[in-house]
């Protein structure tokens, strides 16, 4: 069984985001970028997929700050091979990265490829589903879940309200992956370096970066809100005592 | 070539998703622009029923068994011809489980490009989009002459995309649809041991704030003490914190209680889509900028772990 998983990075939404001065994009001087937090729990699938079954998991992202130790840490959790597409991707669209990913991919012939679902500032669609377009794959989005089956994985699917479909599909395919089914595993820093020394990271030229499918941004803002809430100031206690208020006012205590 | 604005109409186990009534909602909105009619295409078996309450000037019906249930092979097949033959100015479907799995595919196949995440339109037919967990809004010009789109919903009443007038439907003939790739195994119901969080008059519903499992007790000592339930955003219930069962959001449960006291939910739209219609939302969060505070009714940065211990003493004193 051979997984592969391309995973991208995306702006970390802990820090303050702002709108660069053309108002048409964010400000990306002080932008900090982590791993998408549903390719972290597709890397985290396709490790337990592995454990569980045997196979190679190949880990493949884009160039960029911080992608050499993203790769080398899923390494250290257990990925097998490292690929990194090189290139400017600072402009690319979704539709540009997945051709770029499915060229290398052709090559890998995966069983499975698992992604994230989405990633959350997509604008022209996800990674996934387009990848399976690209390659000629089915797709199955929103998995929480999955079991092997000889040539086919049974995937569980979310629905809203807590439906689950469980969806037979025949490989190859690509997965989204909504959540792994344990929280990605924490690796400590020790382990990581030493993987540093020995693993190596494939570096493949990225191709057909091109933009024919931009959704074109005319203006970036804020949300505009029609009623931001009563802030309740002061010590703790404070804050306590007004909630108590607002609890006993609308019957709740 | 029309200037008509297709709605993809959702549908699971014979009930039409409220978020199709939104999609419809946003294309009357986006047709008034156009210049077209809105027309909503119903894929099923035996489901034409399903029809009768959508706002919509036409229906275009497919029938056939193995679009009884949504599955990806036969839904996009189908969806491929048909939007052919249409050639729309717009395909909206949900920014959802059953809509993500086929726009983005059906966009590269047809080569027309897809906008996601489109929480309204402009009275000049622009999209304007919601990302980055809520924290931005992304306008612009909708590709031309097709564009597909995903609606997430919060722009526009579900009541708006639903008329007691049942609109006509005309009956579109399925293309083959053998030899698929995937297929519906079978549905599992949600567990129904646990609480249900739904009929809960209050919720203390904690997220990614909440920082480990051993925080969990502070919610629950203030929970008990109100006699009310926990529930929890996604990060905390993928943690294994809290049960599945105590999951609100998009795919979660939907509630709307008296008061939903929100502790270090940053509030994304997936949150947002179960807990917006709560009456009360009283959002805990030392991000000013989190986007809770944009849809709660009070709020506070006070750290959380200042003010539970407090807030529960309190709420035992009152009693």
């Amino acid at each position: 069984m051979k997984i592969a998983v391309p995973v991208k990075f995306v702006p970390d939404l802990v820090e303050e985001l702002t709108i660069d001065p053309g108002g048409t994009a964010l400000d990306t001087t002080w932008l900090r970028l982590i791993i998408s937090e549903f390719d972290d729990h597709a890397v985290e699938q396709a490790i337990l997929v592995k454990e569980k079954n045997g196979g190679q998991v190949c880990v493949i992202m884009a160039e960029a700050d911080g992608a050499d130790d993203f790769l080398f840490t899923a390494a250290a959790k257990g990925a097998d091979q490292l690929i990194k597409l090189t290139g400017d991707f600072s402009n690319v669209n979704n539709h540009a990265l997945a051709r770029a990913h499915a060229e290398v991919l052709k090559d890998l012939h995966p069983d499975l490829i698992l992604t994230g679902v989405q990633a959350h500032n997509d604008l022209d669609g996800s990674i996934g589903p387009l990848l399976a377009e690209y390659l000629g794959m089915p797709y199955v989005g929103y998995v929480a879940g999955i079991t092997i089956d000889g040539d086919k994985v049974i995937a569980r699917k979310e629905y809203a309200g807590g439906l689950i479909a469980e969806i037979e599909v025949k490989l190859p395919a690509v997965l989204g992956i909504q959540a792994a089914e344990q929280p990605p595993r924490y690796v400590a820093y020790s382990k990581i370096r030493q993987v540093m020394s020995t693993a190596k990271i494939e570096e493949k030229p990225g191709s057909a970066l091109s933009l024919e499918e931009s959704i074109v941004v005319s203006r970036m803002f804020l949300p505009e809100v029609a009623e931001r809430a009563t802030m309740l100031e002061g010590s703790p206690d404070d804050v306590a005592a007004k909630l108590i208020a607002i609890f006993k006012e609308q019957g709740t205590l | 070539m029309s200037q008509d604005i297709l709605v993809i109409i959702e549908h699971l186990r014979g009930q039409v998703t409220d978020t199709s009534y939104v999609m419809l909602a946003g294309a009357h909105q986006l047709s008034q622009s156009s210049g077209g009619g809105v027309v909503a295409v119903l894929l099923g078996h035996n489901a034409q029923k399903l029809a009768s309450n959508l706002s919509a000037d036409k229906v275009l019906y497919v029938d056939h068994p193995a679009l009884a249930e949504f599955t990806f092979d036969a839904y996009q097949i189908t969806l491929e011809n048909l939007i052919k033959q249409q050639s729309p100015r717009a395909v909206i479907f949900g920014h959802s489980s059953i809509g993500m799995d086929i726009a983005s595919g059906l966009s590269a196949r047809l080569e027309f490009p897809v906008v996601s995440s489109c929480r309204t339109f402009t009275s000049e037919g622009k999209f304007i989009s919601q990302i980055c967990g809520g924290k931005i809004m992304a306008e612009g010009d909708l590709p031309a002459p097709t564009a597909l789109i995903t609606m997430v919903p919060g722009g526009y009443k579900a009541e708006s995309g639903q008329s007691s007038q049942p609109p006509s439907v005309e009956i579109i003939a399925a293309p083959a649809l053998g030899d698929l790739r995937v297929s519906l195994k079978q549905y599992i119901e949600p567990d129904t041991s646990d609480v249900d969080i739904t009929k809960e008059k209050m919720l203390v519903s904690v997220g990614r704030g909440i920082q480990n499992k051993d925080n969990i007790e502070l919610a629950n000592d203030l929970a008990a003490a109100l006699g009310c339930a926990v529930s929890a955003s996604r990060p905390v219930v993928d943690q294994g914190w809290i049960p599945t069962t105590r999951l609100v959001g998009k795919s979660g449960k939907h509630v709307k209680p008296k008061i939903y006291l929100a502790l270090g939910i940053s509030g994304a739209p997936e949150h947002v889509e179960g807990m917006g219609d709560s009456e009360y939302i009283v959002a805990v969060n030392t991000d000013i900028n989190a986007p809770i505070f944009n849809i709660a009714k009070y709020g506070t940065t006070v750290d959380m772990f200042d003010l539970l211990p407090v807030l529960t003493e309190k709420v035992k004193q009152a009693k």
